[in-house]
């Protein structure tokens, strides 16, 4: 079996708390031994030239299989909401979607907790399993039946799956796009109260109480919705949760002139909540970042704000913005790589996103430093809808290396 | 360096552009002293209108006005029309339910189709907040907005301020109680911003479900109890209540409504004495408003409201085209 070891790395382990000059051992699609290891003579050696040797970015929670965007982004793995034309709520959709982007890119499929999506009865979450569905989950929608809900984390846990969930009270949010407040209220555009988040993230967390599930909720944005993810942990229930960029840099004043490519899915929320979520991060109440790609194309987005799709084109940015992070000294790069890497890893239940033995050998090669300015027109992605277009950033993945072969 | 001193610009030095906007979008790109002049023009096209009997000025004449409306409409329709064809423009009207918009094309591409068929001036209206700045985006003439869902409806605010300025005088200390559904109404934003801005003390009544987020920061103070709201009022401008949203929603009946938010000749008497009652139309008598109330010859100016607004549209729709038609010191 072929062996390699990357040298002159700086080593960014999710483990570790600091970047570390080391050694990466490969053999095969495997990574064997990191760190302070001496490097056996039959071994190919490739030079890193003290560029962050990271594990691959794993994105829990994306819309499309866009393979440009997330190997521009750094992203080797990323798990694929049940949200798609057809729903992903059997077998066959699953195993089509798993095989979309090999053999350079990974597909886990977040197999839908319902049939259709439609919150009423439960779909084949253990054959979806067997075909390769790392999670089960509701999509972005909540189910507002709460008995549903309850029966669904109780036989995904038996199963081991984690339930990735989606919080905002329907009845809520309704056809709101926009969160209450001044923004919308000048805009004139439908609006649910922030809370619409807090109210359905208590109702699961009791739920996960009742049955002992494990749940994911993939985007939390609000200060009371923390305060709750706060509490279950400390109480020792498996409840996770996760965010994405965009919500720790805008606040709902992006949609000011109806822009429709800062229409999200929850919408964006006020200032004090992006604090809120920023704090969040920094205290290790948050678990993941991610980019929750979703390229959307003028038929989706020229259109007047509540008719648009929501969603942002995220792959190609989010290790870039998620740096700002380590730049304001909100978290270390391990950390950070814990978020984008080895907690989605842990929950998908998937051996990635660390440098431990037996890992696999997906790994980045990032020059955190290097300046770039994101650009709606000229991105990587099926479509350029991102609200941070002209954005000067920094941070690129240079290399990507896929189950031990570079790309 | 020297230091250059730059005195702060007055209502009285506003420079040669007095509005300075291709388009008429929104009451919240505009200068209180814009407002003033576009109130200035419609009150010379207010006496005109009333003074002749032929009312044909022509100085629009050779321009093509479409008026495109994606949402039904019949006052604010005709008065653009009236407005356009005083003013000698070719009117032309594009009404949805007859348009290929049911077909499915999108709003850009009709918008192209628009802007294709060169038109001067095109007018809109459509039933999503924002829709009419992405159509003027996309098209090289101005565009007036005739509402955008419950974003705005300028031109109903400044036929409101008009209509208000001819029968109080002014607008200093005056209080304007507006009541009824400002969540979901587009008149009431542009009102509430343009009153405020007039230098008006605006007041929105409604029920607490009805009155949107952080009010305040549009210049109204929320009132959430009529008799309240109503105390001391010069202007009650009363809200129209959709009928989609008297069925339980967001109000448990008309008949509630009218006890408690209605616009009775007893509520009226809570206002100033001499109180003007406004409603943009069409009314819904006997649920916001009593026939007693709406029909009222001294206090009632809500016929005065329909003939103020062809003035202002007449107004805009001269000041607009000014560039284009090369109208001195416009273009």
């Amino acid at each position: 079996m072929s062996k390699i070891a990357i040298i002159n790395g700086r080593l960014a382990d999710p483990a570790g708390d600091a970047l570390t000059p080391g050694v990466v051992l490969i053999e095969g699609d495997r990574i064997v031994a990191a760190g302070d290891v001496a490097v056996p003579d039959d071994a190919q050696r490739v030079d890193a030239q003290g560029l962050v040797v990271a594990p691959g970015l794993i994105d829990l929670g994306v819309f499309a299989t866009d393979k440009p965007a997330f190997h521009f982004g750094g992203i080797t793995r990323a798990a694929l909401m049940p949200d798609q034309r057809a729903p992903l709520d059997e077998v066959g959709l699953i195993r089509q979607a798993t095989r979309a982007g090999k053999p350079d890119f990974w597909v886990h499929p977040i197999a839908a907790a319902t049939r259709g999506l439609q919150g009423q009865e439960m779909a084949e979450m253990g054959l979806m399993q067997m075909a390769g569905a790392k999670a089960v989950g509701t999509g972005r929608q909540w189910i507002s039946d709460s008995g549903v809900m309850l029966r669904v984390l109780s036989y995904a846990s038996g199963l081991g799956l984690t339930v990735i969930a989606h919080a905002e009270d329907s009845g809520l949010t309704a056809k709101a796009v926009a969160t209450s407040g001044e923004t919308a209220t000048r805009l004139g555009l439908p609006h649910a109260p922030a809370c619409a988040e807090a109210l359905a993230i208590a109702r699961d967390i009791m739920l996960v109480r009742e049955t002992g599930a494990a749940i994911h909720f993939r985007l939390v944005t609000t200060q009371a919705g923390f305060g709750l993810i706060r509490a279950a942990k400390a109480e020792g229930l498996k409840v996770t949760c996760g965010i994405s960029p965009a919500y720790l840099y805008l606040n709902d004043q992006a949609v000011t002139d109806f822009r429709t490519f800062a229409r999200l899915s929850p919408p964006l929320r006020d200032e004090r909540d992006r604090q809120a979520s920023l704090t969040a991060v920094a205290d290790g109440t948050v678990d993941v970042i991610t980019s929750s790609h979703d390229p959307r194309g003028p038929e989706d987005k020229r259109l007047p704000f509540a008719d648009a799709a929501p969603g942002m084109a995220g792959a190609e940015t989010l290790l870039a913005l998620s740096l700002n992070l380590v730049r304001d000294g909100q978290v270390t790069i391990n950390r950070l790589m814990t978020l984008l890497s080895a907690n989605p890893a842990k929950i998908l239940g998937v051996d990635a996103g660390g440098f431990k033995a037996g890992s696999a050998a997906d790994l980045i090669f990032v020059d955190p430093d290097a300046p770039w300015i994101v650009d709606s027109a000229k991105m990587a992605a099926a479509a350029g809808n991102t609200p941070f277009d002209r954005l000067p950033v920094q941070g690129r993945a240079r290399r990507i290396m896929k189950g031990g072969v570079f790309l | 360096m020297p230091d250059i001193f730059i005195p702060d610009a007055t209502p009285e030095l506003t420079g040669r552009a007095l509005f300075p906007h291709k388009h008429l979008l929104s009451i919240a790109d505009m200068k209180p002293w814009e407002i003033r002049f576009l109130l200035d023009e419609a009150e010379h096209w207010a006496q005109a209108n009333k003074g002749r009997a032929r009312k044909h000025d022509g100085r629009l004449a050779g321009m093509t006005q479409i008026n495109a409306f994606f949402e039904n409409s019949t006052r604010t329709l005709l008065s653009f029309e009236i407005a356009g064809k005083r003013l000698g423009a070719d009117v032309v009207n594009m009404a949805a339910a007859t348009s290929s918009v049911k077909k499915g094309e999108t709003l850009i591409d009709t918008a192209m189709t628009l802007n294709a068929m060169a038109a001067d001036v095109i007018v809109i209206r459509h039933a999503s907040s924002g829709a009419v700045r992405l159509i003027a985006d996309k098209v090289d003439c101005p565009v007036l907005n005739a509402g955008d869902g419950w974003h705005q409806h300028p031109t109903q605010a400044l036929l409101d301020a008009l209509t208000i300025r001819r029968r109080k005088g002014g607008f200093e200390g005056l209080v304007v109680a507006i009541c009824g559904d400002v969540l979901h109404s587009r008149v009431a934003r542009s009102n509430m911003l343009c009153l405020a801005a007039l230098g008006a003390q605006v007041r929105a009544v409604a029920p607490p479900t009805l009155l949107p987020p952080e009010v305040e920061m549009l210049g109204a103070t929320p009132f959430t109890r009529m008799d309240e709201g109503l105390e001391g009022a010069d202007v009650v401008m009363m809200l129209r209540l959709q009928n989609e949203r008297m069925d339980g929603a967001f109000i448990p009946s008309p008949r509630e409504y009218h006890a408690l938010y209605g616009l009775t000749p007893e509520r009226l008497a809570i206002a100033k004495p001499d109180a003007l009652v406004m409603h943009p139309g069409p009314m819904n008598r006997g649920v916001e408003i009593s026939s007693s109330v709406a029909d009222h010859p001294e206090r009632s100016a809500i016929t005065e409201q329909v003939a103020m607004g062809v003035a202002v549209r007449m107004a805009c729709l001269d000041v607009l085209t000014r560039g284009a038609r090369g109208v001195e010191g416009w273009a």
